[in-house]
């Protein structure tokens, strides 16, 4: 009888999350739902290096902090060679152990502004996770285009109107860049399926040398959605395949979320967010809606998502 | 004099910042058909949801009302209500 009750206590013991309530993200914020589910699969016995951005600012504004463990900010685009530094120095003390070390940044600061510090992270082999947390814009600033904002989305930098569809140019394949590296594990998760996205982090982490998850977090503000649908949107983000979930072990993909009952036209997914409310406004905007249809075709057909 | 600058912050500091103030919807536990699916603490973007045995609630010091908790409840157990101060 004793033995069936301790679990629910041990449950009860780690209700507070490592990363806490108080920080300053918007409503609905998929974010710091990501970050809340990555720091509890993590666990407490981790460091964590955090780029500038969304993140770090709503996170920790002066003096506080909502992390619950070490955590450390230096500059925009070197958060990867930062933990780098502490896994070769906890390495030189001899205090490696089971420590586990995690960076992370959002899209700007992963792949236009750190990608390099990334690289030389993946190929230098530190035992480190990276996580990039992609809400597709540079958010913090206020909506600015980033190398992985999507094909036609609106931004301040990438305005739709009378001669333009909004950003005129492909989401980065960054997941191909990484896995490129030729590294253990890398994988993309999104905010929709918090199982399978702390099931990714506990195997990065148990994973011997570099690996990197790239997390789909949709943003209420920049997107322009209501702040309940935040996990609604991330799922059809991966039904409609415009984000397919998939892990790539050694360059290999080894696993990936089929989409054969519940693939959906992209419509569904453009048509709650007002980034992209300019393509239904046109006739001109089918031509780009079957534009978008095709990405997502080619990353169904890619993966084999049916 | 002005304070002295920090250069680390207490983990978890972040607790004396009460945003349950931005709030204009307020989710309501209705404690019905609770299925015990915990999907509301995974779910709450300010881990600000918690209980055990069907019982959860909201700590309202700090939810900011977004109703992700009530979207994503299964069997439709929370309800998001005007505010009235």
């Amino acid at each position: 009888m004793a033995d069936t009750i301790r679990p629910k206590k041990e449950k009860a013991a780690v209700e507070e999350s490592l990363f806490t309530s108080g920080h300053r993200a918007c409503a609905g914020c998929g974010e710091a739902l990501g970050a809340k589910l990555v720091m509890d699969a993590a666990g407490p016995d981790t460091i964590v290096a955090t780029s500038t951005g969304c993140l770090e600012v709503f996170s920790t504004p002066y003096p506080e902090s909502a992390w619950r463990m070490p955590w450390i900010h230096s500059l925009f685009e070197n958060s990867s060679a930062v933990a780098s530094g502490v896994e070769v120095a906890l390495k030189a003390l001899g205090r490696k152990g089971n420590t586990k070390i995690i960076a992370q940044g959002g899209d700007g600061g992963t792949a236009d502004i750190g990608i390099g510090c990334l690289s030389g992270m993946l190929e230098r082999g530190h035992e480190i996770l990276y996580v990039c947390y992609d809400n597709e814009a540079y958010m913090n600033t206020g909506v600015q285009r980033s190398g992985l904002t999507p094909f036609d989305a609106h931004t301040t930098t990438s305005p739709s109107g009378k001669i333009s569809f909004g950003n005129q140019r492909p989401k980065k394949t960054l997941l191909d860049i990484a896995a490129a590296h030729n590294i253990p594990y890398a994988a993309t998760a999104s905010v929709a399926y918090p199982a399978d996205l702390q099931r990714k982090v506990k195997k990065a982490l148990a994973t011997p040398g570099p690996t990197f998850i790239h997390l789909h977090v949709p943003c209420p503000l920049g997107w322009g959605y209501k702040a309940e649908l935040t996990l609604e949107i991330a799922r059809i983000a991966i039904d409609t395949g415009l984000f397919p979930l998939v892990e790539i072990e050694w360059g290999k993909v080894t696993r990936v979320r089929k989409i054969t009952k519940d693939k959906k036209p992209v419509e569904e997914y453009l048509k709650p967010q007002s980034r992209f409310r300019h393509l239904f406004a046109s006739e001109d905007g089918k031509k780009e809606l079957a534009k978008i249809q095709a990405i997502a075709d080619a990353n169904i057909a890619k993966y084999g998502l049916v | 004099m002005s304070k002295p600058i920090l250069l680390f912050a207490q983990p978890g500091s972040s607790k004396v910042n009460k945003t349950g103030s931005w709030r204009t919807m307020m989710p309501v536990f209705k404690h019905k058909d609770c299925t015990d699916c915990r999907i509301c603490v995974t779910v709450c973007p300010d881990a600000c949801v918690s209980g055990k045995d069907k019982i959860y609630n909201a700590n309202l010091d700090y939810c900011k009302g977004c109703g992700v908790c009530a979207y994503e409840c299964p069997v439709n157990d929370i309800d998001m209500v005007l505010e009235v101060k």
